[in-house]
């Protein structure tokens, strides 16, 4: 039903089979657009239009083949790798102010969201890294939490969601079970069974957005706190 | 898209991380510690209705490499069956694949957060050697010795912990193991470990524990206990303890060759009673001299 081993997008964007590169993009941006974006705009202080188009452009260059190809397992994650190549781009952008949009053929990016996630109350403290580091943290949470959505059973995942997701009003589970009329018991297991598999997709968003099985380990071990 | 609040962030990456016991009869209190092979939780056993200690192997994505490792570690401590040494009482596989283990909780405090007096230690010490003296004559070397890994329970147990780089006598894969100050030289190069190794890390745990200006015999015991070179220590854990009892019982120790004075005064407190009578009646007797030649 879904694919056991996912592969590295970072391996798969400089792959030869322009459908599997294109694949391994839209989950780059997935995992990336968001925290980048974000970035520009809490830790680097840009405006929303500065912001929208250089996240964009940023993109659509990785998208270029071989523009990643520089990354160095060996030396930093593919993270730190991402976010100073970024800021690279973004103080050269500005020194080349004519500059030429370059739309890409990006998936719509819903900034508006994004603004809307800005509004909200969330840490911005730290360096502009803790503050990338945290967003991407959000963004490999979130792509699980949709994926996890897509694939489970209704009721379960909505039994996750108010369980799980929603930190205003935590009921115990003896709550939960009158609110959907099952026994504690099955939500006991209900819950067990869609954290078992958050994990494992979790761990599969991870595989994608590492290269190396070194780097892998390392964000496990800072994403879930364990060692690898 | 639902939005992620920073707690929702860390509930989610806690709920990531818990292990699912609900196939077993075990459920997870709360987290003790984490250590370099595991997280350590405070469970309850629902059939026994009493609480236990549950290691859980790091990760999934560990190695079988490392799955391998923390069966090892179960299924040495399985084997161990002594009071000194924390008892095993379950293993097994979570659904994720991680490894886990079940063993008494032990509430009180580590070796290294007690504060007593140098006869007290030294007793705890004697009863972490008879648990390394057993292990031993299993064949098995413990390879982390340190005050951080014996607990002391409320009720006088002494429990030797951690036996997650134990090796069989004469292996020569310990070095990455163990921890630096309490290895033993052969074990940092990655030579063969045996008994000695253990007798050199339990010579730098007194050390440890013990006062730093300590009394000679003492000093030469954890010198004689953590010499370099294998030839010059104990030739066994017992010889060591049976050091330490003699010095307790002011008896000679075989790591220092002391002066008259000293064995005189180790005699005579040895003798104390003897040698109050001996010079009361001396005291006595010069009296009485000189009271009969005034
Ligand atoms: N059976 C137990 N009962 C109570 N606490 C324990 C028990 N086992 C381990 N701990 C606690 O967990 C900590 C880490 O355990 P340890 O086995 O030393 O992990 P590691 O070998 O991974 O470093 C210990 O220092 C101790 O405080």
């Amino acid at each position: 039903m879904f694919p056991t081993t996912r592969r590295s997008v970072i391996a798969a964007l400089a792959s030869d089979d322009d459908d599997q590169r294109r694949r391994a993009f839209d989950t780059f941006v997935a995992l990336y657009w968001k925290p980048l974006y974000k970035y520009l705009r809490v830790a680097r202080d840009r405006e929303v239009a500065d912001a929208e188009d250089s996240t964009q452009a940023f993109l659509a260059k990785c998208f270029e083949n071989g523009s990643l190809a520089a990354y160095d397992a060996g030396k930093a994650s593919f993270r730190t790798f991402l976010r100073l190549l970024f800021d690279r781009f973004v103080a050269n952008e500005l020194k080349a102010s004519s500059r030429q949009k370059r739309g890409g053929d990006l998936a719509r990016l819903d900034f508006e969201n994004a603004e809307t996630e800005i509004s909200r109350e969330h840490d911005r403290g730290g360096s502009p890294e803790d503050y990338f580091q945290r967003e991407w943290a959000r963004s490999v949470f979130s792509l699980a939490v949709e994926r996890l959505r897509a694939e489970a059973d209704a009721t379960r995942f909505a039994l996750f969601e108010t369980y799980d997701l929603d930190d205003a009003n935590r009921a115990t589970y003896r709550e939960t079970g009158e609110r959907f009329g099952i026994s504690e018991t099955a939500v006991t297991n209900g819950l067990a069974a869609m954290r078992r598999r958050f994990r494992a997709i979790v761990l599969d968003v991870l595989r994608e957005a590492t290269a190396s099985e070194g780097e892998y380990r390392a964000e496990v071990r800072s994403l879930l706190g364990v060692d690898a | 898209m639902t939005w992620l609040s920073d707690n929702a962030v860390s509930h989610l990456r806690e709920v990531a991380e818990l292990p699912d016991f609900s196939h077993t009869r075990y459920r997870i209190k709360s987290e003790i510690a984490r250590g370099g092979m595991g997280v350590v939780y405070e469970a309850e056993d629902v059939e026994l209705r009493r609480r236990v200690a549950i290691k859980v192997l790091a990760s999934d994505l560990a190695s079988e490499h490392a799955a391998e490792h923390m069966r090892d570690e179960a299924r040495t401590i399985a084997k161990l069956e002594h009071p000194g040494i924390v008892p095993l009482h379950d293993a097994g596989l979570l659904p994720d694949g991680r490894l886990w283990y079940a063993m008494k909780l032990v509430r009180g405090w580590r070796l290294d957060e007690l504060n007593a007096p140098i006869a007290e230690l030294l007793r705890v010490f004697l009863r972490i050697c008879e648990a390394v003296s057993f292990a031993h004559a299993n064949g098995i070397v413990h390879c982390d010795l340190k005050p951080e890994n014996v607990m002391l329970g409320d009720f006088g147990e002494v429990l030797v912990m951690d036996w997650g780089v134990a090796r069989e006598t004469g292996a020569s894969d310990a070095t990455i193991a163990g921890t630096r100050g309490f290895m033993a030289p052969e074990q940092e190069q990655g030579a063969i470990v045996d008994a000695s190794t253990d007798v050199f890390a339990l010579g730098a745990m007194m050390r440890a524990i013990l006062p730093s200006n300590l009394p000679r015999p003492l000093a030469a015991i954890c010198a004689k206990a953590s010499a370099p070179a294998k030839n010059d220590r104990y030739e066994s854990v017992r010889a060591l303890a049976n050091d330490i009892s003699n010095w307790l019982g002011d008896q000679p120790v075989s790591a220092y060759r002391d002066n008259v004075v000293e064995r005189i005064s180790r005699w005579v407190s040895r003798n104390r009673a003897l040698v109050t009578i001996v010079l009361a009646y001396l005291i006595m007797r010069v009296i009485v001299i000189l009271w009969v030649h005034r």
